[in-house]
């Protein structure tokens, strides 16, 4: 029979799971020293990217990255990228997500240990934490006192460093979406659009409240992917482990010297838990609690070398070789658990879409016509017996130049056009249109074709006047009296 | 409540309800939900307060900040109007001829002569302009114009009407009835004159005599009318109440004769100018100076 879990707290106004605040202790180890380098070179990449410079010429943005929202542009370096090719888009998150499953299959849950935005930021504020209260036990006090003065000052200059953070965070990344330097001078001079203030607002408020106070709680309740990640792990995944075989049953190194033989290589120093950022007892086993971050291994690695036990008590296994080793198997090397059929082929995918990518945005045109006939009416009968018929041409110029483009008529034999800015009396088969730079010029054409023209398909085709030479057509209809 | 009755599996409370051996469990809401709830009930006093809320027999309970629909639907057509103030204002500034001159606000005009041919037009000359040959509306997109085509003489017509009565600059005209005067054969011979002027019938010369006499003083010696009189051109591919001998016959006899309100009354020099300009814009206007355009760019959402 299940007793009720003592955690679960009863109160007036409902059931709910206390959370139990968790203070991780500082360390040093290999894993901590990665993730410091993984937090720098993460959080240079979301600050700074905004303000890498690449000059396009005089008709587009010099910002290397920039999501163009009001002009629906994409640029990334030397790729931009238009609204009706969001695809490239799309295969980037298609990328992006089995990119994830790559790595999962590899190295389980590194994407939670080292590189999501929630454990950096929360990493990131936990180190506030430490260089205002002090370390772990300093912080359980100050917690537990009574709100003086003192501590409430603490409090106050803590939270602002918190603000701090979070103001900027929301404030980089609005800068992704306008050029920076002009951003930056608008925001402070209150000129920037509304949207930019409400989206720093936003920005600030969650990622105070997200990496302050919800820290963990975050990747426990709210975030699916721990949820995915039950489901992509496999006994083959590397995850952080503790070898209970060896650990079991744990006494201090005092009991240990009395009963020898009889306790394992834990001394129950309870270091694994108190440098745990989402306090999870890893000695509990595999948790959606455990976001693989090693700081646990660099922990109980430290404490083996002091009490002179071999290292990797804790360590990165898969859940097979944790068995093999269980039955005295030797360590495998790491890149034998890594490299395996199932991340061959996610790697394969992964690496044929980006291909496949790179190849499409290579071979694009770009120079591109489009005709909508209008519908209402359909044709137009002209005083001397010839059919006129209207289309909304759009030429679309993605080169950052302005262009000359020729549209042309393809078949319709005997047929003329001019354009709603040129004089019917200079209808031609072909008409020379400018297009601005990166842009889509919108034309209304106007297509006549002589008495007795019979209801046909035919083409507006077009090229570019450079040397590019670049061509396209489209196939339209045109309708005659009775012959819709 | 004395006894708390505690179900063991669970160690959740009864509440003490049962139905057939089935008991209920004391799960309460979470403390979220509770607080989202009473925050609902403090919105909703607001809400009573500050808007109309209570209907009452003749009106309801107004709210302290006076919010109408009607007063937001007025606001939003006062800001619609201001937004389009300056546009409107440099519309009425520029003589029409030399509205081509500047495709931007030549582009602004065709859109809203678009919205007011919408409301104001489409009732005769339809949707997309094209007119109705049955009920004799002229189509607007050909390039046969029975009173002039260019924007300067689209106006005059919108300002003054056709055949409006009251209006003494009105473009008026009439077509007389020849019942009684030509007997069936000659309204036969005049029939073929007039369609062989568009090759649809064998020249005839009673008929082409009889023309010359009584329709060529209006409809021209070779019938290509005239605009003076809103006379139409009988020789084009064009007819603005078809070409079969029965519609023919039935204009010689009976004639009927359009009939365009004057717009000046009903609409502002502006919308007349705007109006002007779509229905010039629509590829039959006429005398279109060619202009040097730097063409508005148009941002690409879907093509």
């Amino acid at each position: 029979m299940n007793s009720p879990d003592p955690e679960l707290h009863h109160s007036l106004l409902g059931t709910y799971q206390a959370r139990k605040k968790v203070h991780p202790q500082r360390i040093d180890g290999f894993y901590r020293r990665f993730k410091w380098l993984i937090m720098i070179v993460t959080l240079a990449i979301y600050y700074g990217t905004p303000w890498i410079r690449w000059d396009r010429g005089p008709y587009a943005p010099d910002q290397a990255v920039l999501i163009d929202l009001a002009n629906r542009r994409f640029y990334m370096f030397n790729i931009e990228i238009w609204p009706h090719e969001f695809y490239f888009v799309a295969g980037l998150l298609i990328m992006a997500g089995i990119g994830l499953f790559l790595v999962t299959s590899m190295v389980g849950r590194a994407w939670c240990g080292y590189a999501c935005p929630q454990t950096v930021w929360t990493d990131l504020f936990q180190h506030v934490d430490r260089f205002v209260d002090g370390d772990r036990n300093k912080r359980m006090r100050l917690d537990a006192a009574p709100w003086t003065a003192g501590k409430i000052a603490r409090r106050l200059f803590k939270w602002a460093i918190y603000l701090v953070i979070a103001f900027w965070t929301g404030g980089a990344w609005i800068m992704y979406f306008a050029d920076a330097p002009t951003l930056v001078r608008e925001f402070w001079s209150l000129q920037a659009p509304f949207v930019a203030y409400a989206t720093v607002g936003i920005l600030t408020a969650t990622t105070f409240i997200f990496g302050g106070f919800m820290r963990e709680q975050v990747c426990i309740y709210m975030c699916p992917w721990p949820r995915i990640q039950t489901a992509m792990m496999d006994e083959k995944s590397l995850t952080v482990t503790y070898k209970d075989w060896r650990g079991e049953p744990r006494g201090s190194v005092k009991k240990a010297e009395k009963n020898p033989g009889e306790y394992g290589d834990c001394i129950d120093c309870n270091q694994c838990v108190a440098v745990c950022p989402t306090g999870w007892d890893i000695r509990k086993g595999p948790d959606i609690s455990c976001i693989t971050c090693a700081l646990c291994i660099d922990a109980c690695d430290r404490v083996m070398d002091e009490v002179g036990r071999p290292r990797g008590l804790i360590d990165y296994l898969t859940l097979e070789d944790s068995e093999g080793e269980k039955r005295g198997q030797d360590h495998r090397p790491t890149w034998k658990k890594i490299l395996r059929p199932r991340s061959v082929l996610y790697f394969f995918v992964w690496a044929g879409i980006g291909l496949g990518l790179l190849f499409a945005l290579g071979a694009r045109s770009h120079t591109e016509i489009n005709a909508a006939p209008d519908r209402n009416p359909p044709y137009m009968l002209m005083s001397d017996g010839s059919v006129r018929n209207n289309y909304t041409v759009k030429l679309r110029n993605m080169e950052a130049r302005p262009r000359e483009m020729r549209v042309g008529i393809e078949g319709l034999e005997g047929a003329t056009m001019w354009s709603d800015t040129m004089a019917n009396e200079d209808a031609a088969r072909t008409i020379d249109v400018d297009v601005p730079a990166d842009a889509t010029q919108t034309v209304r054409i106007y297509v006549q074709a002589p008495k007795g023209t019979a209801a046909q398909d035919f083409s507006l085709s077009v090229v570019s006047l450079d040397e590019q030479a670049e061509t396209d057509a489209v196939e339209t209809r045109f309708v005659t009296p009775g012959e819709e | 409540m004395g006894n708390k009755r505690v179900d063991e599996p669970t160690g959740t409370e009864f509440v003490g309800h049962e139905w057939d051996g089935i008991e209920e469990l004391n799960t309460p809401l979470p403390r979220w939900w509770l607080w989202t709830f009473y925050a609902t009930v403090i919105w909703a006093l607001g809400y009573v307060i500050l808007f109309p809320a209570w209907p009452l027999i003749e009106k309801g309970t107004e709210g302290v900040l006076g919010w109408t629909s009607r007063g937001q639907l007025a606001e939003e057509m006062r800001l619609a109007d201001e937004s389009r103030a300056a546009v409107r204002e440099e519309i009425a500034a520029t003589p029409l001829n030399q509205l081509v001159d500047n495709p931007g606000l030549m582009q602004q005009a065709v859109a809203g002569g678009r919205a007011a041919f919408q409301v104001n037009c489409i009732q005769c000359h339809g949707s997309g302009a094209a007119g109705s040959q049955e009920l004799g509306y002229p189509n607007l997109n050909d390039d046969d114009w029975l009173w002039g085509g260019d924007i300067d003489a689209i106006q005059y017509t919108l300002v003054h009407g056709i055949r409006q009565q009251g209006d003494p600059e009105t473009r008026t005209s009439a077509m007389p009835s020849f019942d009684g005067i030509l007997d069936a054969g000659q309204v036969e011979a005049t029939i073929d004159h007039v369609l062989s002027l568009s090759g649809q019938a064998q020249p005839n010369a009673q008929g082409a005599e009889l023309f010359a006499q009584n329709c060529a003083i209006c409809h021209g010696t070779d019938g290509t009318g005239l605009r003076e009189f809103g006379a139409p051109n009988l020789s084009d591919a064009i007819w603005l109440r078809g070409s079969s001998r029965e519609a023919i016959a039935s204009q010689i006899l009976n004639p009927r004769m359009g009939m365009m309100p004057k717009w000046e009354d009903r609409l502002d020099p502006v919308t007349i100018k705007m109006l002007a300009a779509y229905v010039h814009s629509l590829g039959g206007g006429e005398d279109l100076a060619e202009v040097a355009v730097e063409p508005e760019v148009q941002v690409d959402e879907q093509s």
